[in-house]
């Protein structure tokens, strides 16, 4: 093993100027630590800052799958990588340029998921070095030895000895002193580094307050004192007034811009933060998060909620979705509208239960035993996040039948600014009917052409009627004669049709025929116009789509992509290899958006999938797309 | 009952309307002729009569089963739902309109075997309703299974050798969950005690529970025979608090005097002893109200996006 790190401990130039910065368009920096250390918090403080700054900022979490993993394991990494750009940002990127750990156990964690770029700058903490535990300092030495194979540049930084001037429990601290050498790398307006801990540190005295600031002056100094490297990338602030967070933090204030009160849900990973934001919020707003007894009843809770009033939500992910999956024909076939969050998960079983993946599409559109036909769509962007759920509740409303919305743990835990949303009445669901039925109104006087109907609300004089899951004719008596059935299915599924009339064909991202078309879904969107981007400076002839509406399918595909020699879609769920033992096109497991898009166009339609339980990078996006431009196809 | 059958009558304002039984009259009952669950009906419509309950704000939920296809033979609003999940979807219902009058019908498998988890929080969350478990010790609808409360022994399609277990004792469960404020038992075949206990469910803050032994004619009528014909198995518990009818006294001799409020007499009356007890075991409506704790007032849709704003404002960079 050679060891071919260089080791900086003091990094002016020679006649101790300040180090000219490097210009980057963008560059990822991760923060990693035990749990409880505060990475995470310092990495939020710093994204936050670089948005208001005016950079393109995408923060995902580290996370370890345990609450507290011992000390001082790799899988225990826990932390923020942030990605910076001077333009916005849509996706996490490739690997991370900068990393400051507070172990070298979190760090080779990092490492060994090849997280971090060959010549990546390692900022870490070096008391473990010469701890007094003959153990640790062994650990220490053979992690410098694994590291030491590739080329990083290695920086040792006395945090433990620097913080101890300031507080006693360096468990506590650490964070801020990183902060301060991140902000000074980078060359973030101070200031704003103090408010915003200032803001996140609120609840706390005033003298923690204090500490913070002065462990982020700290950090800073030692920074300026030693270090021999600054980036730039400039940011571009723009007059749009923006906003950041994650993906469920939108989802939460989307649900109650869409005037929704009432969401049921059961504690599932990855989707429950949106439970926290919206247990808070509506104490205010006026609104109930129930809490139920298991994944079923949140979604009856739910369905009973929207029966008898304005439309109900229930938040899960991908075991909790299989729970409700009777319920949701029931309100299909009740004709009750519901929104149903699935925060996508790797699968199946528990899966991944912390990691990104799009292995529920097909689960979500055909998982009801029975003909159930409802709408499913896929917001792809944190922003896009928040108004599915306005466009939900309406579309949920106005068919009276169930809309599943597909976010992902990418999303949800992606933190990223996006133009403010500005918030309108018209966006609110209205309080429920409770005028008298005409007399001889029946609770399902289905519209022959189109399959609509009024919906009764308990309260409504004269509309007295018992929604029943058994089949049913207009008048919700339970009926078992053939042509009833037949009817009624018909009516159910044509609303899908309606929908489908009023959809736009989606957009091309890049030039409207070519070599190769890469289709995708939700939050693989920023990812894959990257991707396309790089791949058209490199002269191939790429284009993509992202597509919202999954069912019923967004029209104008078949045209789109016979304009293009090759198909193929880029998901984050499984396919088999071609070319791998026994796989042939005749058995070829597809991911889950191409079996779709076969299935509806005809067209054969290839794809490159990955379940490593992270969002896709646009660098490996780019492989595929080049693999596919030479090799012509799957062959 | 001078109201019965008389139709929905309006006054100009509209709001003093006089209901009859027959305004709460729907499809024609289709269960099997000397099914106790036609009894149970009619003692329900009689309730919502001399309550005089509003058919457009009176709700009936249930599961799946033959006591499950209730709601579609009462005039009100219905959910006919899924097999063990009536509690949920009325648990729904009261959350986002309390003033709503929920009535929950559950056979026995839908309560005490699929739907056993809601069961158990239903009766925590205390939420003010009336849920009915129809008893008929066996599964209806799908022809003569094993239910939780088949007596022991007792021979079905899927045990032909006699259930293997012990019943399920309703009573003694309910009792035993957290939070319980209203726990019953009655019997189909004696309609004024099954009429007293509705109305004394009904008439409680929270969740009422009552079972009601209910015969099965097709399957399980040997189980019911002695109770039906012979007044010395059965013991009602009476109180002021709870129910006397005087009428009942000539009948059943059993009697015992039985305040609700004492939950130890109420756990040890509830044993299986081979008496069967008809009455309130316990009531208690000092006990926390889950929809009533979860009340936030309403708020204009004006107001909402204002607050949303100020929201917004916290995530502005």
């Amino acid at each position: 093993m050679t060891e071919t790190a260089t080791r900086e401990t003091r990094g002016r130039t020679a006649d101790g100027a300040a180090p000219a910065p490097v210009r980057c368009d963008q560059h990822t920096v991760e923060v990693v630590s035990d749990s409880g250390e505060g990475a995470q918090k310092c990495g939020q403080i710093f994204g936050t800052v670089s948005a208001k700054m005016g950079n393109g900022v995408w923060t995902v979490e580290i996370i370890p799958a345990e609450i507290e993993p011992p000390p001082r394991i790799p899988a225990g990494a826990s932390g923020n990588r942030i990605r910076l750009g001077s333009g916005p940002v849509t996706n996490w990127g490739d690997e991370t340029n900068v990393v400051v750990a507070f172990n070298e156990q979190a760090l080779l964690g990092r490492h060994r998921l090849n997280a971090l770029a060959d010549d990546a700058t390692i900022l870490i903490e070096s008391h473990w070095k010469d701890h007094p535990d003959e153990d640790i300092r062994r650990a220490w030495k053979n992690a410098m030895a694994e590291l030491g194979t590739r080329d990083y540049r290695i920086v040792e930084v006395p945090m433990e000895e620097r913080c101890l001037e300031v507080i006693e429990d360096t468990r506590r601290g650490k964070n801020m002193f990183v902060l301060g050498m991140l902000c000074w790398i980078y060359d973030r307006d101070l200031q704003l580094a103090r408010d915003q801990i200032a803001h996140v540190f609120r609840k706390k005295s005033d003298a923690i307050v204090e500490k913070n600031h002065e462990l982020l002056d700290l950090g800073w100094g030692w920074a300026a004192d030693n270090l021999g490297f600054r980036f730039d990338v400039p940011p571009r602030p723009t007059d749009r007034e923006m906003v950041v967070m994650n993906g469920n933090q939108a989802v939460a204030l989307g649900a109650v811009a869409a005037g929704m009160e009432l969401a049921a849900m059961y504690p599932i990973t990855p989707a429950t933060s949106v439970s926290h934001q919206l247990g808070e919020m509506f104490e205010r707003f006026g609104g109930i998060v129930h809490q139920a007894e298991d994944e079923i009843a949140a979604a009856g809770v739910a369905i009973g909620a929207s029966y008898s009033g304005k439309v109900a939500f229930t938040i899960t992910s991908g075991p909790g979705m299989a729970l409700k999956t009777e319920f949701l024909g029931l309100a299909i076939m009740t004709e009750t509208p519901l929104v149903v969050v699935d925060v996508q998960r790797g699968g199946p079983s528990t899966g991944l239960p912390t990691k990104v993946e799009q292995s529920d599409l097909l689960a979500a559109i055909y998982g009801q035993p029975g003909d159930a036909p409802h709408v499913v769509m896929a917001p792809a962007t944190i922003e896009e996040c928040f108004h599915a759920m306005v466009t939900a509740r309406r579309i949920a409303e106005a068919l009276r039948t169930v809309v599943i919305v597909l976010t992902d743990a990418n999303l949800a835990t992606g933190v990223q600014p996006f133009p403010r949303p500005e918030p309108e009445v018209a966006w609110m669901a209205p309080p429920p009917d409770q005028s008298p039925i005409p007399e001889g109104e029946r609770p399902y006087e289905w519209d022959p052409r189109t399959g609509l109907s009024r919906r009764f609300v308990p309260g409504q004089p004269d509309g007295m009627y018992t929604a029943t899951g058994l089949a049913h004719d207009e008048a919700s008596r339970v009926a078992y004669d053939p042509d009833i059935h037949q009817r009624s299915s018909s009516m159910r599924s044509r609303k899908l049709a309606v929908l489908h009339s009023m959809l736009s064909p989606p957009g091309i991202y890049g030039e409207k025929e070519g070599d190769l078309l890469v289709v995708g879904w939700g939050s693989t969107k920023g990812a894959i116009e990257e991707a396309v981007d790089r791949a058209r400076e490199e002269g191939l002839s790429v284009s993509s789509l992202n597509i919202t509406f999954l069912s019923p399918l967004e029209p104008g595909l078949k045209e789109i992509f016979e304009r293009f020699d090759r198909v193929m879609t880029v998901e984050i769920n499984y396919s088999d290899e071609p070319g791998a033992p026994y796989i042939t096109r005749q058995n070829r497991r597809y991911g889950q958006l191409a079996w779709l898009l076969r299935a509806r166009t005809l067209v054969d339609v290839d794809c490159w999938t990955r379940v490593i339980g992270e969002p896709l990078r646009p660098g490996k996006i780019l492989e595929a797309i080049r693999a596919r431009a030479e090799k012509g196809g799957e062959g | 009952m001078t109201m019965a059958g008389c139709s929905l009558l309006r006054s100009a304002t509209g709001d003093e309307r006089v209901f009859g039984l027959a305004d709460y009259e729907s499809a024609i009952a289709r269960w099997c002729p000397g099914c106790g669950d036609h009894s149970v009906l009619s003692s329900t419509q009689r309730l919502l009569s001399e309550e005089q309950l509003a058919p457009e704000t009176t709700v009936f939920v249930s599961g799946i089963g033959c006591s499950s296809r209730f709601p579609h033979y009462v005039r009100t609003y219905g959910f006919h739902g899924i097999h063990g999940r009536a509690l949920p979807i009325a648990t729904g219902i009261k959350l986002h309109r309390p003033e709503l009058d929920v009535f929950v019908v559950m056979g026995d498998g839908d309560c005490v075997s699929i739907g056993a988890g809601h069961w158990i929080h239903a009766t925590r969350y205390n939420i003010d309703m009336v849920a009915l478990l129809l008893d008929n010790n066996i599964y209806g609808l799908t022809k003569m299974q094993t239910s939780p409360t088949t007596p022991q022994g007792y021979a079905s399609n899927t045990q032909p050798r006699g259930s293997y277990l012990p019943a399920l004792n309703p009573l003694e469960a309910t009792l035993g969950i957290t939070n319980a404020s209203f726990v019953a038992q009655t019997a189909e075949w004696i309609p004024a005690h099954l009429f007293a206990t509705l109305r004394e469910a009904y008439r409680h803050r929270g969740f009422s529970f009552v079972r009601i032994l209910q015969r099965c004619p097709k399957y399980t009528a040997p189980l019911f025979e002695e109770g039906v014909k012979n007044p010395d198995v059965t013991e009602l518990l009476i109180h002021d608090d709870g129910i006397l009818l005087p009428g009942l006294e000539d009948v059943y001799e059993h009697q015992t005097w039985h305040d609700p409020k004492d939950m130890d007499a109420a756990r040890r009356l509830a044993e299986e002893d081979g008496r069967v007890r008809l009455g309130v075991f316990f009531r208690d409506e000092s006990r926390p109200r889950y929809e009533e704790m979860r009340q936030l007032p309403a708020m204009a849709a004006e107001e909402r996006v204002d607050l949303l704003e100020k929201e917004l404002d916290r995530y502005a960079v």
